[in-house]
C-alpha cells in the first residue's frame, strides 16, 4: 500500500470489492448507511449508540435489515429488491465480537476447528485439527492449542478469535472493537500484530474502533457513523483537515 | 482480588448468634433422625413389605418425570430466556405458580382436571384412560410441582449465554439447532444440571398433591414419602428408616452438585472430548 492510497475510502457508487448499503431500525435508532471498500480494512467509528455494532450484526445476518443490498466480491448476501437474505451460516462472514466471543467450554484448538466441523461434508477430524493448528501457527498461537479460553490473556484471546474467524476463509472480516478489551500495554503490541496480519491477508474487513491510533496503524479508511448515518468518510488526514462534526474533530485529535 | 466481606459488612455477635440458631434448627432434626435408628431398626425397616415397592415406585416415577420435565422444559426455558415478548413474561408467571401454590391445592386442581368429573374427565373416560389414583397421577403430580424448578434454573442458565457467542457459532457455519446443542447447551450445562437436580429432589419429596390426586395405595401409588405416612401408623422405626433413605438420597445429590464443578473442570480440561448435547461422550 503506497502513501497516496493509504486510508483511502472508495466511493460506494464505484465498482468495489464489497458494498454494504442498508436501512434498518434498531430500537429507536434509524440506521441508513452506504459503505464500500476494497481489500484494505475500513474503519467504522462513531459515538456510543451510533449503530456501529448493529451494523456489523446486520452484515453478519444476525439482525434484520429493512431494505438495501450487501454484496461481497459479487456474492449477494442480502438484497431487498430480489428478496435475497442469506442466513448467517451461509454468509461466510468472519465475526470477531467485542470480548472475542470464544466458546468458554472448548479448548482453543476446538474453538478454531468449530467452523470446519460445520462444513458439508465435514473434513476428517485429523484434517480439521491439522488445519486449525496451521491457522494457530500462522498467528503464533501453537502453544495455546490445548488451553481453555479462560486461561488466556486478552491479546491471546484476540489472536485465537481471529484464527477461528479466518479458518472458514471468510468473504469479509468484521472486527468489533478488537483492542478495547486489552490493557494499555498489550494494546500497542496487539495493534501492531493485528495491522500486520490484516495487511498480509488482503481480505476485506470492517473494523469498529474508537481509537484513531487503530485506524492509523491499520492504514484504514474511515466511515464516521453518527445517529445511524454516515456523517463523514475519508482518510484520517482528510478528516483531520476538514472535520465535519465535533465528534470527528475530537476523534482525530486523540 | 476482592476484599473479604467479613471485614466490610457487619459481624455483630448477636447476629452471629441468630444465624447459628438457625443452623442448629436446620441440622438438629437431621442429626436426631440419623441417631435414632439402630442397625437392627435398619434391617427391620428395609424388610418391611412397604419398602421395596415404594422405593421402586419413587425411583421409577421420579426418573420418568425428570425425563418429561427436561424434554419439555428445555425448549420452554430457551424461549423464555430469548423472547422479550409480553407473552413470554406472562408464561413465566404461569410456570412459577406451582412453586407458590400449596401442593394440596395442586392435588385438588389436578383432580378437577383429570378426575372423572373433571375438565378432561369425559374425553379420558371415552378413551378408557383413568388417571386419578394410578401411577400416571403420581407422575403428573410430580411433573407439575417439580418442572417449575427446572424451567426457572434453565432459563437463567440460558440467559447467561452471551448472544455474541451464538452469533459467532452461526457465522462459523452452524445451523440454529447445531449452535444450540453444541454451544448453548454445554455453556448452560451447570445451570441445567442444578435445575434438573432440584426438580428431581422436589419430585422425590412430593407428598401433598400425590396424596390427594393419586392416593396412597401400596404397590400402586404409594411413593416413599407416602410410605412414611403409612409406616408411622404402625411402626415408627420403619418410618425412621424410610426417612433416612430419602434424606440420604438428598444428601448424596447435594454433595454431588457441590463436587460437580471440580469434576467438570477435570473432565473439560486437556484432551477431553468435545461436549455433546445432553451428556458426555462422542
Amino acid at each position: 500500500m503506497d502513501a497516496a492510497t493509504r486510508g483511502h475510502v472508495p466511493d460506494p457508487t464505484r465498482e468495489t470489492a464489497w458494498r454494504v448499503h442498508v436501512r434498518a431500525r434498531i430500537g429507536t435508532l434509524d440506521l441508513d448507511v452506504d459503505l464500500a471498500g476494497d481489500e484494505a480494512p475500513v474503519a467504522v467509528v462513531g459515538p456510543n449508540g451510533s449503530g456501529k455494532t448493529s451494523l456489523l450484526r446486520i452484515v453478519a445476518g444476525a439482525l434484520p435489515a429493512l431494505a438495501g443490498k450487501i454484496v461481497v466480491n459479487d456474492v449477494v448476501l442480502y438484497d431487498s429488491e430480489s428478496a435475497v437474505d442469506l442466513p448467517i451460516e451461509q454468509r461466510r462472514i468472519g465475526y470477531v465480537p467485542q470480548g472475542f466471543g470464544l466458546f468458554p467450554h472448548l479448548p482453543v484448538v476446538e474453538n478454531v476447528l468449530f467452523g470446519l466441523s460445520n462444513q458439508a461434508p465435514p473434513p476428517s477430524r485429523d484434517e480439521r485439527i491439522r488445519h486449525a493448528m496451521a491457522m494457530l501457527a500462522a498467528l503464533g498461537c501453537t502453544a495455546l492449542a490445548d488451553r481453555m479460553p479462560g486461561q488466556l490473556s486478552g491479546g491471546e484471546q484476540q489472536r485465537v478469535a481471529l484464527a477461528r474467524a479466518l479458518v472458514i476463509e471468510p468473504r469479509l472480516l468484521l472486527l468489533d472493537e478488537p483492542l478495547a478489551a486489552l490493557d494499555a500495554t498489550s494494546r500497542r503490541s496487539v495493534r501492531a500484530v493485528l495491522a500486520e496480519r490484516l495487511g498480509q491477508l488482503r481480505r476485506p474487513s470492517i473494523v469498529v474502533t474508537h481509537d484513531v491510533r487503530d485506524v492509523e496503524a491499520l492504514g484504514a479508511g474511515v466511515y464516521v457513523l453518527e445517529g445511524g448515518r454516515v456523517a463523514q468518510r475519508g482518510s484520517v488526514a482528510e478528516l483531520r483537515a476538514n472535520p465535519a462534526s465535533d465528534f470527528v474533530a475530537e476523534f482525530v485529535r486523540a | 482480588m476482592s476484599a473479604p466481606r467479613s471485614r466490610i459488612g457487619p459481624s455483630n455477635p448477636v447476629a452471629v448468634l441468630l444465624g447459628f440458631t438457625l443452623v442448629l434448627l436446620l441440622s438438629l432434626p437431621l442429626a436426631a433422625l440419623a441417631l435414632s435408628a439402630s442397625p437392627d431398626d435398619l434391617r427391620t425397616g428395609v424388610a418391611s413389605p412397604l419398602f421395596a415397592p415404594a422405593l421402586a415406585l419413587s425411583l421409577r416415577t421420579t426418573f420418568v418425570s425428570l425425563v418429561v420435565t427436561v424434554l419439555t422444559g428445555t425448549p420452554l426455558a430457551w424461549w423464555l430466556a430469548t423472547s422479550s415478548s409480553r407473552t413470554a413474561r406472562a408464561v413465566e408467571v404461569v410456570v412459577d405458580l406451582p412453586i407458590v401454590i400449596p401442593p394440596a391445592v395442586i392435588g385438588v386442581a389436578l383432580l378437577q382436571t383429570f378426575g372423572r368429573r373433571g375438565l378432561l374427565g369425559p374425553p379420558l373416560d371415552a378413551l378408557g384412560v383413568g388417571v386419578p389414583f394410578t401411577e400416571r397421577a403420581v407422575l403428573l403430580a410430580q411433573v407439575v410441582v417439580s418442572a417449575p424448578f427446572f424451567v426457572q434454573a434453565a432459563a437463567n442458565a440460558f440467559r447467561k449465554v452471551d448472544l455474541d457467542i451464538l452469533i459467532v457459532a452461526r457465522t462459523l457455519g452452524a445451523s440454529p439447532t447445531r449452535a444450540f446443542f453444541r454451544i448453548a447447551i454445554p455453556i448452560a450445562r451447570p445451570g441445567l444440571v442444578v435445575g434438573a437436580s432440584l426438580a428431581w429432589a422436589r419430585a422425590l419429596g412430593e407428598f401433598g398433591a400425590t396424596l390427594l390426586f393419586a392416593g396412597n395405595l401400596p404397590g400402586r401409588t404409594q411413593t416413599m414419602p407416602l410410605a412414611i405416612l403409612s409406616a408411622l401408623e404402625s411402626d415408627v422405626r420403619v418410618a425412621i428408616v424410610f426417612s433416612l433413605v430419602l434424606a440420604a438420597l438428598g444428601t448424596i445429590l447435594l454433595i454431588g452438585l457441590r463436587l460437580a464443578p471440580s469434576v467438570w473442570a477435570t473432565f473439560a480440561g486437556r484432551g477431553a472430548p468435545a461436549a455433546t448435547p445432553l451428556g458426555r461422550g462422542r
